[in-house]
């Protein structure tokens, strides 16, 4: 197992197969989310409470659940890198900050262009709507920190203290529909007993949960390619890959 | 969008919430775009320079071994 780790985590390992995995993980990306909004702006029946509006719910939450997931991925992946040094997990955690950024700017954008037709306003001081802003702005410290510092182990070090202290946020935005009076809906999936919602509005919003994971591990390999050339690019791995290129 | 026959226009009406709807699926689109032509770029910027940091340590080198007195 760390034997594996150690392999798969060395840099030119990882650099070839990652090259591989990129494809299969978009090309499942692309089929998995066509069939899902086919499902979800086709035949998911129309809500009777919120009309056709409510399809807004088949990019906004699995957005939001993008949003908070790619936030743990990134917190655990700094922790690894700053406890066992393993320089490929830093690389991740810089990788997914911009995602998660943009998975949550889009579930703030979404979950806005759905509230001004239910609420009336496109922005309310709520405690899901502030705490979801939070992890934006955690977002951009992260990548604020990682820019700003020269030092690269020193810039993976400050960020990732400030991507693990903002773990906090992350029970607070699940919880906080229930914690406190909120204007945005509980929830309507993950809950204990069964979920209160339509098999056939479930089906593409898993989908599209999915399909927006796929998305994301793509990009994050993407991504991670280019922090480990960019980093190594002194390294003679590097410079003997881009040569033959 | 069930029952009556399906028609393109009651569909992009979207019961009136066209606008919030499409807005919606619109911008989520571009980001999606953007998170694939961003890296993209980033990749060729990076081999870009270091392509040019090889070129340049090669006339470096080359330039050294020259003998420098005659």
């Amino acid at each position: 197992m760390w034997a594996w780790i150690h392999r798969f985590a060395s840099p030119p390992y990882f650099f070839a197969v990652s090259a591989k995995l990129v494809p299969w993980f978009a090309m499942s990306a692309l089929i998995v989310g066509v069939y899902g909004i086919y499902l979800g702006l086709f035949v998911a029946p129309t809500d009777y409470q919120q009309g056709e509006s409510y399809r807004i719910i088949f990019i906004h939450v699995p957005a939001a659940w993008m949003s908070l997931f790619v936030y743990m991925v990134m917190a655990v992946s700094a922790g690894i890198g700053m406890i066992w040094r393993i320089r490929l997990a830093d690389m991740v955690a810089a990788a997914s900050a911009p995602i998660g950024a943009s998975f949550t700017f889009v579930a703030l954008v979404t979950g806005s262009l759905w509230g001004k037709p239910m609420w009336g306003a496109y922005w309310v001081w709520d405690a899901r709507l502030t705490s979801e802003l939070i992890l934006l702005f955690l977002y951009f410290g992260y990548m604020a920190l990682q820019s700003a510092i020269e030092d690269q182990s020193t810039a993976d070090k400050a960020s990732g203290l400030l991507a693990i202290v903002g773990v906090v946020n992350i029970p607070i935005i699940h919880y906080s529909v229930e914690w406190w009076n909120t204007l945005h809906q509980g929830a309507t999936v993950a809950k204990f007993d069964k979920p209160s919602i339509d098999i056939d509005m479930l089906i593409p919003l898993l989908l599209m949960a999915v399909a927006f994971k796929l998305f994301y591990a793509a990009v994050v390999l993407v991504r991670a390619r280019n922090e480990l050339l960019y980093r190594d690019r002194n390294r003679r791995w590097v410079r003997e890959i881009i040569s033959s290129l | 969008m069930s029952g009556e026959q399906f028609s393109w226009s009651v569909f992009f009406n979207m019961g009136g919430y066209a606008f919030y709807v499409w807005t919606a699926y619109g911008l989520t689109f571009v980001v999606l775009v953007l998170n694939i032509v961003l890296p993209l770029m980033q990749r060729r910027q990076t081999i870009n320079r270091v392509r040019r940091a090889i070129r340049r340590e090669a006339m470096k080198s080359s330039s050294t071994q020259e003998p420098i007195e005659s």
